[in-house]
């Protein structure tokens, strides 16, 4: 019986990785079972349940999407971590486009918070000196 | 005893900042452990997904992706520079600026504009004012980025390349090599660079599905953002194992300060002592 090395990553950490006999991957245009020696393939992967075969009994994970890179003797599956959608991408960047419009802006103006807050800082040790200073004076 | 009880207040004043000091390292030296082991644990899926992107530069494809094509001329660049939110990090941010810089004037003398995205607070106040246009910033990421903070941002600068506006995009980051080193680095993202992989060199294709475009955006996308994500925790890692040197140095400098002010603080008592005493001394011989 051959088989083939599987393994499952996820942005922050590693889902599964070893020896089977064969997967099945939720794609996009319904489920993938791979066996060893399959065709080169890449796939887009839907949320849903991978199952991994392997000698000792079937294994099962969840990805909530990715992408699935089969070679004939390996198969990668990309979980993702993060929910995708494009309308949620989309307010993300206009976000992110808002925040440089902002910075730009303060720029010009010659305010930055980040330098008030240093400034803000070093005033507050001083008092705090000055204050420690006189207690023990008195 | 001149200048003594204002010796005295200094000591105080720098036992205080040295007690500060000592208290950042430690808490620094627990961070970088966790930030250690996020970057060990991301790392996995950045390997595999540049492994599968060296498995496609071997694909001899009817679609080509723009991803992969090399624009004739390159006249705007992107470059997404990663820092840190905070300060007190010895030479982290200022060592990247630095070198960021260099190559800023490099492209710059060719004739090729940039525009940057910055996470990090750092580098957003460092690179406003150097007349750059910003296209997006991300801040206050926090100790443990999510990887989903990450795509707003990187999705402005790949409309940016779709639509044509720039060439060319890379990130900047500090790479970690150790504890003690961190190296500030320039990676290119698109058009991909590909690496070298044995045995790949014959005629072969993907099975693509649903289609090679669908497939292969949602694979370099995720091969983009993989690698942005990997800089950010590394720069993360970077920032704590850098802090805490700067930090360990800044108490031993303090540790030495006390210890310089104590010999003069001692020198000046034992000087104001002989001073009375010849004094006495005097004063009873005159009698």
């Amino acid at each position: 019986m051959s088989s083939m090395y599987v393994d499952i990553v996820s942005a922050t950490e590693s889902l599964y990785s070893g020896e089977a006999k064969c997967v099945f991957a939720p794609a996009s245009t319904g489920e993938l079972g791979i066996y060893p020696k399959h065709m080169a393939l890449l796939s887009v992967l839907k949320p849903g349940e991978v199952r991994i075969e392997t000698e000792s009994g079937i294994q099962s994970i969840y990805v909530s999407g990715g992408v699935v890179e089969v070679q004939p003797d390996t198969v990668t599956i990309f979980s993702d971590t993060a929910i995708r959608a494009n309308d949620l991408d989309e307010s993300k960047a206009l976000e992110a486009k808002q925040r440089a419009e902002e910075a730009m802006t303060n720029a010009e103006g010659g305010q930055d918070i980040s330098a008030t807050q240093a400034a803000l800082a070093e005033s507050m040790a001083q008092l705090q000196m000055i204050a420690k200073m006189r207690s023990k004076k008195i | 005893m001149a200048g003594g009880k204002e010796i005295r207040t200094q000591i105080a004043s720098i036992k205080n900042t040295q007690k500060i000091t000592s208290a950042m390292e430690m808490v620094a030296a627990s961070k970088m452990k966790k930030a250690q082991n996020r970057m060990t644990a991301s790392r996995p899926y950045s390997e595999k997904i540049i492994k599968v992107i060296g498995h496609l530069a071997y694909v001899h494809s009817e679609f080509e992706h723009p991803y992969m094509k090399k624009a004739d001329t390159v006249k705007r660049i992107g470059i997404i520079i990663i820092s840190s939110d905070r300060g007190l990090c010895g030479g982290l941010n200022t060592n990247l600026f630095r070198s960021l810089l260099k190559t800023m004037a490099d492209y710059q003398a060719q004739g090729v504009e940039i525009d940057i995205c910055t996470i990090g607070k750092k580098a957003t106040s460092f690179f406003k004012n150097t007349g750059l246009t910003i296209k997006s910033v991300l801040t206050d990421l926090g100790d443990a980025p999510h990887f989903d903070d990450l795509l707003g941002t990187v999705k402005v600068m790949l409309d940016a390349y779709d639509a044509g506006e720039i060439q060319q995009l890379s990130v900047a980051y500090n790479r970690f090599e150790n504890t003690m080193t961190q190296a500030p680095t320039i990676t290119q993202l698109v058009p991909m660079v590909a690496g070298e992989v044995e045995g790949m060199n014959h005629h072969w294709d993907y099975l693509y599905e649903p289609d090679a475009q669908e497939a292969l955006s949602a694979l370099l996308i995720r091969y983009i953002e993989a690698l942005v994500y990997q800089g950010l925790v590394e720069n993360i890692a970077c920032e704590q194992s850098s802090r805490m040197i700067a930090m360990n140095s800044a108490t031993d400098n303090a540790g030495d300060m006390v210890k310089d002010l104590e010999l003069v603080y001692n020198k000046a008592r034992q000087a104001a002592i002989t001073q009375e005493i010849s004094e006495i001394v005097s004063g009873a011989a005159a009698v």
